[in-house]
């Protein structure tokens, strides 16, 4: 099968790391991934709050670009990698279906842009089309350099399986801990795996912001896990980027990596980490040591 | 009466109701419009038909105007269709002469346009006196009732069921899944409002069901098949192996104590896994029948076919018996009580209470077992890691009052919830936190438990609890659980820590109702519980005559309304039984030998599995006494080979033509067949 990629900004921005890691694990697992030509922002959580039919029309564009791409499909399988944008375009096409005013605005709006929806759209998570559409035993297959021993926390932040319900349980997800067990890891069970970062609120209200990604990686190590990894950019940069700040503000040390799962599984998969975006993570993963008598699991 | 068929003489009757219909309708116009119709003698409006003297007047009329039709244009036949048959009978009439006309369902309380209103009941009084025109007289069948009485289900539902038609003189088998009687009721600890002991009020009930000689006691069996209709059903029941005969089991337990495990080491079912049992097991002291049974999965003869059978030595009865099958028997009921109960909800369903992960997360039902002095632990409450709890939380409404997994109010979590704080708290002195989203306390009693709970110092919190959880953010709540909860009095998201979680899981329909409900030919709701065939006026009835239906398998309900319900149920069966016989509605369909195909289109059809083949004759046959006329067969026929007695062809058509146009030409006296 034939995927279309919506990349969106954070992932040619602040998460190149999550792009690049991305196109590489799918490169290697022969996964055909498009990118979406002339896509735009999918307006994320801030237009939404300012107009919420303009965001739905502009997120609407790239399913209606995403149709027009891959013309004769049935059904055209979006992949969207960053949580705030697969949030979004899943909403938007709920919205579009449900309220029947909501999607004649939108698809009026299209139509004087020379666009249209025809509603054959899915949006997909890598996470799920790793696991629902390769496959476990495939996945197990491929994995050339098990990192034996790695406790890793998987953390799915809150817009992944929330509201919508798309292929994971918005309770107990366990799609990526499912990754983390192909490729040889521990998953650690822990209950945060959907609480809040604190998103944009680092950037509004840093002391509340900063509180809501300590207390999710305190908890992680308190679970001595080795590693956080995550599927959402702005997770992966509020956890990563303030550890320091943390430790201060709250006089319990803080430092653990936050990787994407895509650099741990091609990490597994033999990927090269100049592959992976490796070197643009702030605190690196060489530090990743196993619990047990401390042999290096990563690196 | 001769000429009952070919000169019809009918009275008309149209009823004010009060103000019901006379308020909307102008029932003299309707009298006066029905008079000038063929074949009408008599056309009269009176303010309560339903009333003595409006039967009195039907009756008087027959007689002094040598009526042989009666149209009554009033309610619904449902009311009262009965009432005026019963007076034609008594008029001398038979009583299908007979026809009513709905005008207050279907005319006044419908309608505010008077004189449109009035046009209407004009149309239907014309169309239902077209129709009685081809009425034939028709005799209600009568069946005898077989007095004996199968009751499914050993719970307190059936054990009360079972008694009160024992006690009466009638025969009761009662067959029961599990290797005893008693049911949920048997793994409590006290009972609500009053705290009286569970096993003291229940244990002499299996007693005495064990010990009536009007009662066979068939437990660890199923029913397997059932066939038959109202006062004559067969029924084949399987009786599983328990691998002893239990006619030489004195359950002395003997052979418990020689099984080669030298200590108990499976999950025991009756204390929900909390304790062990060996693979020869009784399952409570006070098991009713006291016969020891073994377990095929985990006996290592069964499984393994080598043991050294030191149980099989130790029992001086010779009552093992390794070779038991599955054994089939087959017996003639006329009634049928079912008091399959219910089961909890799995608390798996909802992870982020954390069952199954969080060894200190409880089910009510275990926490039933764990303040039992017959229970695991003594009655001590411990928990799984080995400490007294000094906080308590309890969490309501868990699978219940939620979109995600069942909509449906438990209606006895609340009060077994204030139970098991009151008795949790007399146990250890902990606190107690309830968190709830309403309390639901209607009961004789239940309030005044509740405010005692109140001032015993039992915490409670309103609102739904969001998640338990072992994220802990200071020293204090190290090491406990944390119920965090939006607090919705105070408006406020709380974390209480706590030592042990109690999920008050609720009620919901066995896993295998459906299948029960297809094995007896009954309905279920939407949640899935058995269908009663009137909320308020049939509770215990089913849409099926002769089976009824009691206690947790037709909606949650706790221990003083099933057996209210049990005694409900065992008294209707036993009008059946006194009446001696059923009569059976006429307005049944029959086949017209003749005409039949043999087609076989009507078999798969029938939702009463009334129409059988006859592979001699090549022709289908209906059981009159299964048939409920609903009519399917009759449209279906390809041949137009069967006949619905009350809704035949001519009957249908005239008060159709009757509905849709003024035109008596079709009422020319005409000879009917009446064979």
């Amino acid at each position: 099968m034939k995927y279309l990629y919506y990349p969106g900004c954070s992932l040619k921005s602040t998460g190149r790391a999550y792009e690049e890691s991305i196109l590489a694990v799918f490169k290697t697992l022969a996964i055909s991934l498009e990118e979406i030509d002339d896509w735009n922002c999918c307006g994320a959580t801030a237009y939404m709050a300012v107009d919420e039919c303009k965001a739905f029309a502009i997120a609407a564009r790239n399913l209606a670009l995403a149709e027009k791409q891959f013309k004769d499909e049935p059904e055209v399988h979006i992949v969207a990698p960053c949580s705030a944008c697969f949030m979004v375009l899943l909403k938007t096409i709920h919205y579009m279906n449900t309220h029947k005013e909501i999607g004649q605005n939108i698809r009026k709006v299209l139509s004087e842009a020379g666009l249209k929806f025809e509603n054959r759209v899915k949006i997909r998570h890598p996470l799920d089309v790793l696991v629902n559409d390769y496959g476990m035993d495939n996945l197990m297959r491929a994995i050339k350099n098990p990192l034996k021993g790695l406790r890793a926390a998987s953390y799915y932040g809150c817009q992944t399986v929330r509201p919508f319900e798309s292929f994971d349980s918005n309770r107990n997800p366990m799609t990526m801990d499912k990754i983390v067990q192909a490729l040889g890891g521990q998953p650690v069970d822990w209950s945060l795996k959907t609480r809040c970062c604190g998103a944009s609120l680092t950037g509004t209200i840093p002391e509340v912001g900063l509180r809501l990604s300590y207390i999710i990686l305190h908890e992680a190590q308190q679970h001595h896990a080795d590693v956080v990894v995550t599927a959402c950019p702005l997770c992966q940069f509020n956890l990563e980027c303030y550890q320091k700040k943390m430790t201060s503000a709250f006089g319990h040390k803080i430092d653990i990596p936050v990787m994407f799962f895509s650099q741990l599984l091609g990490k597994a998969l033999g990927i090269p980490e100049s592959d992976l975006g490796v070197k643009r993570l702030f605190v690196k993963p060489s530090k990743i040591h196993s619990g047990q008598g401390g042999k290096r699991v990563y690196v | 009466m001769s000429n009952n068929n070919k000169t019809p003489r009918i009275g008309f009757y149209v009823c004010h109701c009060g103000h019901n219909i006379a308020s909307v309708v102008d029932v003299a116009a309707v009298a006066e419009y029905v008079k000038t119709m063929p074949g009408v003698v008599i056309s009269r409006e009176y303010k309560y038909m339903c009333s003595d003297p409006g039967q009195e007047l039907i009756q008087s009329d027959i007689k002094e105007h040598n009526l042989n039709r009666i149209v009554v244009a009033s309610c619904s036949p449902l009311l009262h269709e009965h009432t005026f048959r019963n007076a034609l009978e008594k008029g001398g009439l038979n009583p299908f002469y007979f026809h009513m006309v709905n005008i207050r369902e279907n005319v006044s309380w419908v309608h505010t346009d008077k004189d449109a209103a009035t046009d209407k009941a004009k149309d239907l009084a014309r169309a239902a006196i077209q129709r009685v025109w081809f009425h034939k007289p028709l005799e209600k069948k009568s069946v005898p009732v077989n007095p004996d009485v199968l009751i499914v289900g050993g719970g307190i539902a059936g054990i009360h069921a079972a008694l009160t038609i024992a006690n009466a003189g009638k025969k009761v088998f009662l067959v029961e899944r599990e290797a005893t009687i008693g049911g949920h009721m048997a793994m409590f600890d006290k009972t609500f409002p009053t705290l009286d002991c569970a096993a003291c009020i229940l244990t002499p009930k299996m007693s005495a069901v064990k010990s009536h000689p009007n009662i066979t006691l068939w437990t660890y069996s199923e029913v397997e098949k059932v066939e038959g209709y109202v006062g004559n059903y067969k029924v084949t029941v399987k009786h599983k192996p328990r691998y002893i005969v239990e006619d030489l089991c004195v359950g002395c337990m003997d052979c418990i104590d020689k099984c080669v495990f030298k200590e108990a080491k499976f999950s025991d079912e009756f204390n929900q896994g909390l304790g062990k049992r060996k693979p020869v097991y009784i399952p409570f002291p006070q098991a009713t029948p006291q016969v020891v049974l073994v377990d095929p999965d985990t006996c290592l003869y069964l499984k393994t076919g080598k043991c050294k059978q030191t149980c099989v030595e130790a029992c001086d009865r010779k009552a093992f018996d390794f070779q038991q099958k599955e054994k089939f028997q087959e017996i003639e009921v006329g009634t049928i009580i079912l008091s399959t109960g219910f089961q909890p909800f799995d608390a798996k369903r909802l992870p982020e209470y954390g069952y199954g992960k969080y060894p200190n997360v409880y089910t009510s039902l275990e926490v039933e077992r764990l303040v039992n002095a017959s229970g695991p632990t003594g009655g001590e409450v411990v928990t799984r890691d080995g400490n007294h709890p000094k906080t308590v939380g309890i969490i309501h409404c868990v699978g219940s009052r939620d979109e995600k997994t069942n909509r449906w109010c438990s209606r006895v979590c609340c009060m077994y919830s204030l139970k098991l704080a009151h008795l949790i708290k007399e146990h250890t002195h902990a606190e107690v936190y309830n968190f709830y989203i309403d309390m639901r306390t209607p009961g004789k009693g239940y309030e005044e438990f509740y405010d005692k709970l109140l001032n015993e110092g039992v915490h409670f919190i309103r609102g739904r609890v969001a998640e338990v959880t072992d994220w802990t953010l200071s020293q204090a709540e190290a090491g406990k659980l944390i119920i965090r909860v939006e607090d919705t009095l105070i408006g406020a998201v709380r974390r209480i820590p706590v030592d042990m979680v109690v999920l008050a899981v609720g009620l919901e329909p066995h896993h295998d109702a459906q299948d029960v409900r297809r094995l007896f030919n009954i309905s279920c709701s939407s949640e899935g519980f058995f269908l009663e065939r009137h909320p308020k006026l049939a509770p215990v009835n089913t849409f099926t005559d002769g089976i009824f239906i009691a206690g947790g398998c037709q909606g949650p309900r706790d221990i003083p309304d099933t057996v209210a319900q049990a005694g409900a149920a065992a008294a209707e069966a036993l009008a059946l039984i006194n009446a001696g016989h059923v009569e059976l509605e006429p307005n049944t369909a029959y086949i017209r030998e003749e005409d039949c195909s043999g087609c076989k289109s009507c078999l798969p059809l029938c939702p009463y599995t009334a129409i059988t083949f006859d592979e001699s004759k090549k022709k289908a046959v209906i059981n009159e006494a299964l048939c409920k006329g609903c009519g399917t067969c009759v449209a279906a026929c390809p041949s137009g080979s069967i006949v619905q007695n009350l809704f035949e062809d001519e009957e249908i058509f005239s008060e159709i033509d009757g509905l849709l146009k003024f035109d008596f030409s079709c009422c020319k006296p005409m000879e009917v067949n009446h064979a």
